[in-house]
């Protein structure tokens, strides 16, 4: 399997500027084929706008972006013939039946005639939208849109499926639907994925790899096992702690304990920093103490404590620009008057 | 029709640029398809049918009237004939016409964007202008359609009603208003286009095309009196013996920056051959002039200007909304 080891996706320094504010800042990644890569990050973090230089849709400030080893901004359409683009929210003309709009794309892409219409079929079938296939999509659901939005991104067969936002707005139900669709796509018809999404859990459950993005650059790239050991080896340990009977003794001792950093109260647990694991020692110490444990959970392992770890990092620098900033307007505004 | 190889790697083998027109045909057809099918579409088709038929009633009960006075080219008064307080069909087109263009074009972009459809369009492997050149070209064939038909309707009625048989000459006069027509609903087509990428919501650049339409029809020429009296006072008597030319000459050309003042002109010069010119002639000019109708051809050069004036309005706008549209940023 070496050759499914290919990069498909590659950018070098890609970077894009709004005015001074860099959306997309030096951006380095690459996507192996078959792949599902998470590009992880808040709203404005400049997952979109990777997304619309990727398609060729955007023109980037500096730096490439090729797909298949070739240039995203420059060969817009052969990109466009290989790369199946899901927006956020898709749209679809609410006076067309789901079957003409699909039809519609398939034209778009040179695609007409019986074997197309049964592939439209086919399609709807495997997304689950057979029945309301004739309906206009102006009465579907947003679950239904969705649906539709990925049948409407395979008729063109893409090698590469690229979602923004996809599990957005979606019940839990339709959200199993999906990732189960996702995954399925990825393993059975080998294509390559790449999801943007805010929604952590969702992406960790069918991910091979993440990137996190944070005011339009790349913080962590990596399998989310490896992201979790980087954030224990940097931020030491911290643990949430829940015992009964809590008193001011027992915080008191805890803190004297060898290791721990810092103790503190969130409601009504305890948050420990510790420079080593603490489980065994603690739970020991507290046994003999005959406090109950009701709660012992080591934090970092998953994508939601990578997620906020990386984003405090990223923030704090950003914070301090931001003060800069506003200072500058205060002095901007007070000068006006 | 080519489609694309793909050999066992997934790569694609076979480019043809046939798909890419395939995209601008698509969307053509189903521009044209909306168009047909929409609601906006019949409710614009009965109105001007309903004006139409209206003046060419009054045309009729006019025509009785005029055919006294001069009994050639009686044919092309069924179009500009106006009766019974009833305006005359080139009138009413000329006022009604940018209705027709705004009400094809001014959500043609901006519905796409809020109803999250066109970054799903320009995601398919088509170029990004064959979006807006298949909108106006599916707009233009619209018009085409309408204008053509309506004329040509109004001529047979008039054949069966009047038993007025229509010389050649005549029939080349009436295919040349309705090229007119075309052209001039076209840049409104063109404007309206042009706000619906500049506007974000559709009911603004409706609105926005709305004031230019009215601005031209009913202000224009308000103002080109003003700045022409401004520029050319004859207040007084050896004002007016040394300004008058001017002012008029001023006020002329002010006015034809109209595309309506431009389209009328050249429609009352095409379809009236006693129109001899459609600027200034002073007496010494006419002195030896023998009166008498132009010929088809002449006519024709006397509005060429017009017609040039007015395609070059129309590809101004249509360029306008085609390299706003290409500059701008897909996403909302």
């Amino acid at each position: 399997m070496g050759q499914n080891n290919r990069t498909v996706i590659r950018t070098k320094n890609l970077t894009k500027l709004y005015g001074e504010k860099a959306a997309v800042n030096n951006l380095n990644l690459e996507i192996r084929k078959g792949e599902i890569f998470g590009l992880l990050g808040p709203n404005g973090a400049g997952k979109t706008t990777t997304i619309m230089m990727l398609l060729g849709l955007t023109e980037p400030t500096s730096g490439q972006a090729f797909i298949n080893d070739v240039d995203c901004t420059r060969n817009a359409i052969d990109i466009k013939r290989i790369v199946g683009y899901l927006p956020d929210n898709p749209g679809f003309y609410t006076d067309m039946t789901g079957r003409q709009n699909l039809r519609y794309t398939a034209a778009m892409n040179g695609m007409q005639g019986e074997e197309t219409e049964k592939k439209i079929s086919d399609l709807l079938e495997r997304v689950g939208m057979t029945e309301a296939a004739d309906k206009k999509t102006g009465t579907y659901s947003k679950g239904m849109r969705q649906r539709l939005g990925i049948a409407d991104v395979l008729i063109k067969d893409p090698q590469i499926i690229i979602m923004d936002e996809p599990t957005l707005g979606l019940d839990p139900e339709g959200m199993r639907e999906l990732l189960e669709l996702m995954r399925q796509l990825s393993s059975e018809d080998g294509r390559t994925l790449m999801i943007s999404s805010h929604q952590l859990y969702q992406v960790q459950q069918i991910c091979d790899r993440v990137g996190i993005f944070v005011e339009g650059q790349l913080v962590a790239c990596g399998k989310i096992e490896d992201l979790g050991n980087q954030v224990q080896q940097e931020n030491h340990y911290s643990m949430e702690l829940q015992v009964e009977p809590c008193d001011d003794r027992l915080l008191g001792a805890i803190a004297g304990q060898d290791g721990v950093q810092s103790i503190e109260k969130e409601g009504n647990m305890f948050i420990v920093q510790s420079t080593k694991d603490m489980r065994k020692a603690l739970s020991a110490f507290l046994g003999k103490g005959n406090y109950t444990i009701l709660h012992l959970h080591q934090r970092g392992g998953d994508l939601d404590e990578i997620y906020r770890l990386y984003f405090e990092k990223a923030g704090q620098n950003d914070e301090d620009n931001q003060k800069k900033r506003r200072r500058r307007e205060n002095w901007r505004i007070a000068h006006r008057k | 029709m080519k489609t694309i190889r793909k050999n066992a790697d997934g790569e694609k083998t076979g480019v043809s640029h046939t798909e890419n027109r395939n995209g601008l045909w698509a969307l053509y057809h189903k521009e044209l398809a909306d168009h047909l099918c929409s609601k906006r579409f019949v409710i614009i088709l009965l109105l001007i049918y309903a004006t139409s038929f209206a003046s060419l009633y009054g045309a009729l009960t006019g025509l009785s009237t005029s055919s006294d006075s001069s009994t050639t080219f009686l044919f092309l008064k069924l179009y500009t004939t106006s009766g019974n307080s009833i305006p005359s069909f080139s009138t009413f087109i000329a006022l009604l016409g940018p209705f027709v263009g705004l009400t094809l074009g001014f959500d043609a972009i901006n519905s796409e964007r809020s109803n999250g459809t066109l970054n799903r369009l320009v995601a398919q492997p088509i170029y990004r202008d064959s979006v807006i050149v298949g909108k106006f070209l599916a707009g233009a064939t619209m018009i085409a359609i309408m204008v053509f038909s309506m004329g040509i309707a109004i001529g047979s009625i008039g054949v069966l009603v009047t038993g007025l048989v229509p010389e050649v000459e005549e029939v080349f006069r009436i295919l040349v208003f309705l090229l007119f027509t075309c052209v001039y609903i076209a840049f409104w087509l063109g404007l309206s286009i042009l706000f619906s990428v500049l506007c974000k919501h559709s009911a603004t650049s409706a609105m926005a095309v709305i004031a230019i339409w009215i601005f031209f029809t009913i202000f224009m020429s308000l103002v080109a009196n003003i700045i022409a009296n401004v520029a050319y006072p004859i207040d007084t008597q050896w004002d007016a013996l040394m300004n008058s030319y001017n002012n008029y000459s001023l006020e002329l050309n002010l006015n034809r920056i109209s595309p309506y003042y431009l389209y009328s002109e050249a429609v009352s010069t095409i379809m009236n051959p006693a129109v001899r010119s459609v600027n200034v002639v002073t007496v010494q000019q006419l002195e030896g002039a023998i009166s008498g109708y132009l010929s088809f051809g002449q006519s024709l050069l006397l509005v060429w200007p017009h017609l040039v004036g007015l395609l070059a309005l129309m590809l101004i706008s249509f360029a306008g909304s085609y390299v706003g549209f290409m500059r701008q940023e897909i996403r909302s």
